[in-house]
């Protein structure tokens, strides 16, 4: 990501979240309840990517990402890195990672799980991650598709 | 210990459970096994044979129930949580038995529970200890697992007995007959986990296609509760059923089981057929639920 292939300004302290695939952008706005952020979010949707083809860019002003909102990305983006930016500098990148199980932030798809209608955390085992193969820690059900929390 | 998930339980854990049962599975007095013990029977939906043939094992070894058969006059009427239920109930007893519609219950229940928690069954997700009985059954029939052609029929989608008992039978080289219509087939989860264990699976939509070549034939319910509509299962009701005609083209070394109630899926003449086992079958309850309430108060 460069000035001449980017013109958007730098931010001075922030989370730059880059190689997002192409057109997803606008899902980790939502998931990450962006549209409510005080702060100033730049998103940049089907940028040129030499590796990718496509690729989209969000660069959040004085917001640092916790372990769920990047688990959050690693669901619908696992291609995505995370730059922390301090003083206009790249100060830490990393790439996002399913972890082995996702806690509380989807829905099971399982309408008579028991998730559904108690006060619970749900759990998910990731049997997979290329495709995406999630399994309900309490009904046991392979998910279809990704309903978030 | 908890008794949840027939995915989780190992060959090893089968076979034990298995040889337990056939242990108690006889007239000796076994009244000082769990004596002193209570055991709550949780039933959120209604059943049978489940919730009696577990009273009965618990008090053919010594121990006594308390609970409750439907949700009729208890706090789960007020909107109580399925989690505080559990709290509070497993503060007085020292092992629950459950059954509940929603799949996963028992597993939530093991978070908030002291004491170890039996799946009496949950939804259309599992029912352990019919499988355990179920096992018992074929063994106690045919001696063993290995190289079986096992059918099973009806209503696979929606069911709760045959998912579990094709998962616990991967564990032996056996051969897996589905006969369903399509739309209560088996599920590609399921499948794929068979395939992954090397079991040889054949779908086929009438009994007579493999009957000639089944030592076993598992029939079920097509469950009127599962279905949407009234019209829906009116279209699968009647659609298999086992007659004198029928066995007569099965093998003469081979058991017909059924879960029950069979409803229409097995005609009264059939009972006489010593290859009919299915009440043996449900008599197999009380020796398998024995032998799980055992372990899971003891280990």
């Amino acid at each position: 990501m460069t000035e001449k292939t980017l013109k958007v300004q730098k931010i001075e302290e922030g989370t730059v979240i880059d190689h997002i695939a192409g057109g997803k952008g606008w899902e980790v706005v939502r998931l990450l309840g962006l549209e409510e952020f005080s702060g100033t979010v730049m998103v940049l949707s089907n940028v040129h990517s030499k590796s990718k083809g496509k690729k989209d860019v969000i660069k959040i002003e004085r917001k640092q990402l916790d372990r769920d909102e990047v688990n959050k990305i690693a669901l619908v983006s696992p291609s995505a890195s995370v730059n922390l930016i301090k003083g206009f500098e790249v100060k830490k990148k990393y790439n996002v990672e399913l972890e082995n199980e996702i806690i509380g932030i989807l829905k099971c798809t399982n309408p008579v799980c028991v998730t559904r209608v108690e006060p619970v955390k749900t759990r998910f085992a990731v049997e997979g991650k290329d495709p995406l193969v999630l399994r309900c820690a309490y009904c046991e059900r392979i998910q279809r598709g990704l309903e978030f929390a | 210990m908890d008794i949840i998930s027939t995915r989780s339980m190992s060959k090893d854990f089968l076979e034990d459970i298995i040889k337990s049962a056939k242990k108690y599975d006889s007239d000796k007095d076994f009244t000082s096994v769990l004596k002193g013990k209570i055991l709550a029977t949780l039933f959120f939906e209604p059943s049978t044979r489940t919730q009696f043939s577990f009273q009965t094992a618990m008090q053919r070894l010594g121990g006594k129930c308390v609970g409750f058969s439907s949700t009729e006059g208890t706090s789960v009427k007020k909107g109580e949580t399925l989690m505080d239920t559990i709290r509070t109930i497993s503060s007085y007893v020292d092992c629950i038995a459950m059954r509940h519609p929603k799949e996963g219950a028992a597993k939530l229940a093991t978070e908030v529970s002291g004491v170890p928690i039996v799946n009496g069954g949950d939804g259309s997700h599992d029912h352990p200890t019919q499988t355990l009985l179920d096992l018992y059954t074929i063994r106690k029939g045919l001696g063993n697992f290995d190289g079986l052609n096992i059918g099973i029929c009806g209503d696979l989608r929606y069911g709760r007995t045959g998912r579990p008992l094709s998962i616990a039978l991967s564990n032996w080289d056996v051969k897996l007959h589905y006969i369903s219509p399509p739309q209560l087939s088996m599920d590609k989860g399921t499948i794929r986990h068979l395939k992954d264990k090397k079991i040889a699976v054949k779908e086929v939509m009438k009994i007579e296609d493999v009957i000639k070549e089944l030592d076993v034939l598992y029939m079920t319910r097509i469950q009127r509760e599962r279905f949407p509509t009234e019209e829906e299962y009116l279209k699968f009701k009647g659609v298999y059923v086992v007659d004198p005609a029928m066995m007569a083209k099965a093998k003469e070394r081979f058991i017909l089981m059924h879960p029950l109630p069979r409803i229409d899926g097995i005609t009264l003449e059939v009972d006489d057929d010593p290859r009919a086992k299915y009440f043996e079958q449900a008599r197999n309850g009380v020796p398998a639920r024995m032998a799980v309430l055992h372990k899971a108060i003891t280990e």
